[in-house]
């Protein structure tokens, strides 16, 4: 889950530096991404894996790392 | 059964009355009355003579802004929905009598309009930060401008307008000198409007961003604390006007348009703005809808000084 979180990031979050590299906890606003580039990561994650991020998740915190991200993830995934 | 008279409505109702506002036909967009351009400029003036030892580089721009810089700002993937485009006819006599044949037979002729290259300015530091671009002197720099600022939000609400006037300062430098230039200038904007016998206060607040994507940028910008308004009790109590805005864009409009400060890092900036036609129906609702018959303090603090002291 993590590569497919990563190629999501080199396409959509702008980051300044190889997404493919980054490691599970480095922090993605640190990296470049902006605020509008992580809306454009959610809407891809989205359609990615099918699922719709509710509003409590949509802060910075989840957002911020390539963990916290798989972490929203599972939860939303989980039993389907 | 009586109803309870709208706010909103009465309010517009009385200013129509006296004569502070011109109904022009479309909700949001009305004329304004002599007397209601009197406070506008004494305010603006109040503002110069809070603002006159900042030594500030005065700017002036019509309201309407190149496209490509709406373009390249992002303020579409925010505000889709409040942007205003101009469109124009660019084809020949045949189109000419088309589009004229629609418009007296009350049909739709914006089949025979193209986007022009520019738009409505949706805010009035826009037109600003292209020029900025390079690098910035060792102090950063300060902007101060008064331009008209469009939003597609057609309401009832004589304080929501479509078109209305923003007197705006921008400031361009690095994150602490931005930061602290904001945070000195919601005290100075608290200190005027309560001078003014206004209830005002500072809040964080967020910008009304479109669509789900917009409640996260929404979130994000209040977890950061990036915008402030300053309100005032208009309409309600329970829902304060807010009649100015302070915005921290960090180094969103230092990477857009290449703005750099004088040891080559990108530039932060911020701006805050006055809608000056909100603060001047703050006043009329407040203190009556006679400026002659407000509290003394209040009138001589806007009378003391003629307006057009900025120029000499």
């Amino acid at each position: 889950m993590n590569d497919a979180i990563r190629a999501i990031l080199r396409d959509h979050a702008r980051l300044s530096v190889d997404a493919l590299s980054l490691a599970d906890d480095a922090d993605l606003f640190k990296a470049g991404m902006s605020s509008h580039a992580s809306v454009n990561v959610m809407l891809a994650l989205e359609g990615k894996f099918e699922v719709e991020f509710p509003d409590r998740m949509m802060t910075r915190d989840v957002f911020g790392s390539i963990e916290h991200i798989r972490g929203a993830l599972e939860e939303l995934t989980k039993g389907a | 059964m009586t109803t309870m008279p709208d706010p909103r409505q009465a309010l517009y109702d009385e200013l129509v009355s006296y004569g502070h506002i011109i109904p022009a036909g479309v909700p949001g967009i009305f004329g304004r009355g002599a007397v209601f351009e009197d406070v506008l400029r004494r305010f603006d003036g109040l503002l110069s003579t809070v603002a006159e030892k900042d030594g500030a580089e005065s700017m002036l721009f019509p309201p309407v802004l190149d496209r490509k810089v709406l373009e390249k700002s992002e303020y579409l993937d925010s505000f889709p929905h409040l942007a205003g485009a101009i469109f124009s006819f660019f084809g020949g006599e045949s189109q000419a009598g088309e589009l004229r044949a629609a418009v007296h037979e009350g049909r739709p002729w914006d089949p025979w309009q193209k986007m022009t290259d520019v738009v409505l300015t949706p805010a009035a530091c826009y037109p600003v930060y292209p020029g900025l671009a390079g690098v910035l002197p060792e102090q950063g720099r300060l902007i101060d401008m008064q331009n008209w600022v469009f939003r597609h939000e057609p309401s009832a609400e004589p304080t929501r307008m479509q078109a209305f006037r923003v007197r705006e300062f921008v400031r361009a430098a690095t994150a602490d000198v931005v930061v602290e230039w904001r945070d000195a200038w919601l005290e100075r904007g608290l200190a005027l409007l309560s001078s003014l016998g206004l209830q005002a206060r500072s809040n964080v607040a967020t910008d009304p961003f479109f669509g789900r994507g917009g409640r996260m940028l929404a979130r994000s910008q209040r977890e950061q604390k990036l915008k402030f308004e300053i309100e005032v009790p208009v309409l309600a109590e329970s829902e304060p006007t807010a009649l100015c805005s302070f915005n921290y864009h960090q180094d969103h409009f230092g990477r857009i348009f290449g703005i750099r400060t004088h040891d080559g890092a990108v530039a932060e900036t911020a701006c805050l703005g006055f809608g000056l036609e909100r603060c001047v129906i703050a006043l009329f609702k407040t203190h009556g809808m006679v400026p002659a018959e407000w509290p003394r303090p209040v009138f001589e603090k806007l009378w003391a000084r003629a307006p057009e002291a900025k120029a000499s």
